[in-house]
């Protein structure tokens, strides 16, 4: 068996982080990979393309009806899906209360421990939007996921949460072994947007792994719950996915420390390609004259 | 005036002159505002029946003095048991008071453990900074040979990660990059101190392992696990596996730190395992663990590295320390010497001449799960029945366990485990079946006043009673111990049911 390879998808809120993470390892599992998917999201949205489900039983929803963590069994909380990916969820509370960071440290600790990692090729986190709070981070601590994929676009919180992100990963890269393997753009269609993905990349001293060009199939295989590579596996679209799976797959070991931007050089980034006008000073803050 | 400086009354006399009788009197009647003595009596004999026990048992939200505490306190005796360790807690000062004065409460002995102050800000912002002027401030004022670095609740809300906030200190130059700075993740509210315990132990062994290339030899390695007796019983352990001429390394050995001398010299550390013992503990044929739960993890690490893990539930008596010993025995090669043997033969004759006092007693038992395992064992040896058996941070395993062992016993039927319950359900057992006496630690005192089931001490803590710490439980002589407090109290109940003069004084004997 080959080592097991850890790796996590983060990304501001809404990008398609999920839809992203789920038709990449789709295509990683058509290469024969056995995978893990771990998401790491209040939501539990990470793993319905796989499951064909609306949402799946969280390790955390179960863990409160049987009183404790300790109560639950591994079986409860593991879920085979589309080529057999197994898939699980860590919860979290309902809006607004609680700490959700505390219970995805709680889910991959029992996940680790009860052997939900043992015989995997893959294993892959899908972490809600930026790195918040040190639960959030777990995935980029010690001992996980070794490269740190981030999906963004072309738009300015995007970015400016792909730079947010750097930073978290900054933070562990120093004293440990996890590193930011590239960014993944997933096509607005706003200006210039490869370009500017990719002046990003370099900025954050990575690569832009993947430019995931804006195509329809994937709503449409949304709809039915279903990740492209299944809905049409003979789609253009499931070739991309293919390719960036291809590239994740090639790219072990080559992730780098990255290099986060003060706001200042992000807006000047944007200027640079034209996307923001120069602001005059004096109008900042000012309404629309009458 | 009730006190004056030619004769100082103390708290037990002081409350008792009418001075403060009246005034609590008045207090009650006037201010207090309270249910009339007849309906307060009333309400206490309810909870001591059979449909309050029913309700009792199928509460679900509520823990009512839960015979535990929690993680850092068991990671705090693990590392206190490496030579010159200095506990490090990440997570605030009460936390960290909490444990110093329960151990010194319990030993009478100081006990030294640091915490990493952390208040709101670093609840806010992380506790990285506390970690790093933390470990330099200990290692600059309290010149530790090791600091093993624990958590607390808050610290594991916030996801502190230990591994890189103590790599990112030494990168600060906080510690030398070489100094020993084991840790492990010990969150207050998930299991109990002996989880704390196993994760603590296992963490050191790691940090010193881990990088190691493993060479077989021909040694053993000894852990206790948490144990309350663990002066008494190291010591013990020792002595009989010299007896047995084995090579061995005991892995947390607090005995010493816990029973320092009075002769002028303040030890903030003393004994425990020397460093370079540990490395080499990767090389031991196998390692005895005598409390299987609470030590699991590290019993699993210890297999993942190639060792065989020979495990036990606290033996005590006769049959279990026979097992002890022979497996023990098998492991090294080494002959069980005839000066043990001739122990177990006294122990064998001082359980005849005993046996028809504990014979038919009834017992109910509360504690860590290893150790009620074990004196629930030694009890059957006895012919004692063990009608409840309690531990509230034992699993459904050891309920299983239990309850096997129960059942294959004639002096076990009818006998029942109760693993996760607490002393308040506990009350409602001994409430509606009744025992003849209780075995738990200081804590069983309200119960022993409440229920009236006269409690013998055996557990941790022991706050009430002194220097039991001192003398072992474990191997034959310490068996000879636990049958010696279970009479005394056997002993001391039928004196005073027989004492009064012309009526029951009958059977008032000198001989029993």
């Amino acid at each position: 068996m080959s080592a097991l390879r850890q790796i996590a998808f983060y990304g501001k809120g809404g990008i398609g982080k999920s839809t992203t993470s789920q038709n990449t390892l789709a295509a990683l599992a058509e290469m024969g990979q056995k995978i893990l998917i771990v998401g790491c999201d209040p939501k539990a949205d990470s793993t319905r393309l796989i499951l064909h489900a609306k949402a799946q039983d969280t390790v955390l929803s179960l863990a409160a009806e049987a009183g404790s963590v300790e109560d639950l069994e591994i079986e409860d909380v593991l879920k085979f899906g589309y080529r057999n990916i197994k898939c699980t969820e860590s919860g979290g509370p309902e809006p607004g209360v609680g700490c959700a960071g505390r219970g995805v440290i709680t889910a991959i600790n029992f996940l680790e421990e009860n052997g939900a990692y043992d015989d995997m090729d893959y294993v892959s986190y899908d972490v809600l939007g930026d790195v918040v709070c040190g639960g959030f981070a777990m995935p980029i601590r010690e001992n996980k996921a070794q490269e740190i994929y981030i999906v963004m676009s072309g738009e300015m919180m995007a970015m400016y949460a792909a730079n947010n992100i750097s930073k978290g990963i900054l933070k562990y890269a120093n004293a440990g072994g996890v590193r930011l393997g590239g960014l993944i753009c997933n096509e607005r269609q706003t200006d210039k947007e490869l370009e500017l993905a990719e002046a990003l990349a370099k900025k954050l001293n990575t690569q832009l792994i993947h430019f995931v060009p804006r195509d329809n199939v994937v709503q449409h295989a949304e709809l039915r719950r279903m990740t492209v590579l299944e809905y049409a596996p003979d789609s253009k679209q499931a070739e991309e996915y293919r390719q960036l799976a291809q590239k994740i797959h090639a790219n072990a070991g080559k992730g780098t420390i990255p290099t986060p931007i003060t706001m200042d050089e992000l807006e000047d980034l944007l200027l640079e390609f034209g996307v923001m006008e120069q602001v005059d000073e004096s109008i900042i803050g000012k309404a629309a004259a009458a | 005036m009730s006190q004056s400086a030619e004769k100082v009354l103390d708290h037990m006399t002081l409350f008792r002159a009418p001075e403060y009788t009246d005034m609590f009197e008045s207090k009650k009647t006037c201010f207090e505002g309270g249910h009339p003595d007849a309906k307060v009596q009333e309400i206490a004999d309810w909870t001591k029946s059979w449909d309050y026990r029913e309700k009792n048992f199928a509460r679900e939200a509520l823990v009512i003095n839960p015979a535990k505490a929690c993680q850092p306190l068991g990671a705090i005796f693990a590392a206190v048991g490496f030579e010159g360790t200095l506990p490090f807690v990440h997570g605030s000062q009460g936390c960290v008071s909490y444990f110093r004065s329960h151990f010194n409460r319990h030993f009478k002995e100081p006990s030294s453990a640091v915490s990493s102050s952390m208040t709101e800000d670093a609840a806010v912002f992380g506790g990285l900074n506390n970690m790093v002027d933390g470990l330099s401030n200990s290692y600059s004022l309290y010149k530790p040979k090791m600091i093993a670095v624990s958590t607390t609740c808050m610290a594991e809300v916030i996801g502190d990660d230990l591994d890189s906030f103590i790599k990112t200190a030494k990168q600060k130059g906080s510690i030398p990059e070489e100094f020993d700075v084991p840790f492990a993740h010990t969150p207050s509210f998930v299991g109990s101190h002996i989880t704390g315990y196993d994760n603590m132990m296992k963490g050191i062994l790691t940090h010193f392992w881990e990088k190691a290339e493993r060479k077989e030899n021909a040694k053993i390695n000894f852990v206790g696990g948490f144990d309350g007796y663990t002066v008494g019983n190291l010591r013990e352990i020792k002595r009989m596996f010299e007896l047995m001429g084995l090579d061995y390394t005991i892995l947390g050995d607090n005995s010493d730190v816990w029973d320092t001398p009075t002769d002028g010299e303040y030890r903030m550390y003393d004994g425990g395992t020397k460093m370079e013992a540990a490395r080499d503990a990767l090389n031991a044929k196998g390692t005895v663990f005598m409390q299987n739960y609470g030590t699991e993890k590290t019993a699993e690490y210890v297999k993942s590295k190639g060792q065989e893990a020979l495990v036990f539930n606290h033996p005590v008596g006769v049959t279990a320390t026979d097992e002890f010993l022979m497996a023990i025995s098998k492991l090294t090669g080494k002959e069980i010497p005839a000066a043990l043997e001739l122990e177990r033969g006294r122990l064998l004759d001082a359980m005849a001449d005993s046996q028809a006092y504990l014979h038919g007693k009834k017992f109910a038992l509360y504690g860590d799960p290893s150790m009620v395992m074990g004196l629930t064992a030694f009890l059957l040896e006895m012919g004692a029945e063990p009608v409840h058996v309690l531990a509230t941070n034992g699993n459904k395993d050891w309920a299983a366990e239990m309850q096997a062992l129960l059942d294959a016993s004639p002096f076990g039927q009818g006998c029942k485990a109760h693993a996760g319950k607490d002393l308040w359900h506990m009350r409602s057992l001994l409430a509606t079946e009744p025992v003849d006496f209780l075995i738990g630690n200081t804590y069983g005192k309200f119960l022993e006043r409440d229920i009236g089931t006269p409690l013998i001490r055996i557990g941790f803590p022991v706050f009430d009673r002194h220097h039991h710490h001192r003398s072992p439980v474990w191997g034959y002589q310490g068996s000879l111990n636990v049958l010696v407090k279970i009479l005394d109290k056997i002993f001391d109940e039928m004196d005073k049911s027989t004492n009064v003069p012309g009526k029951t004084d009958y059977s008032y004997d000198i001989i029993r």
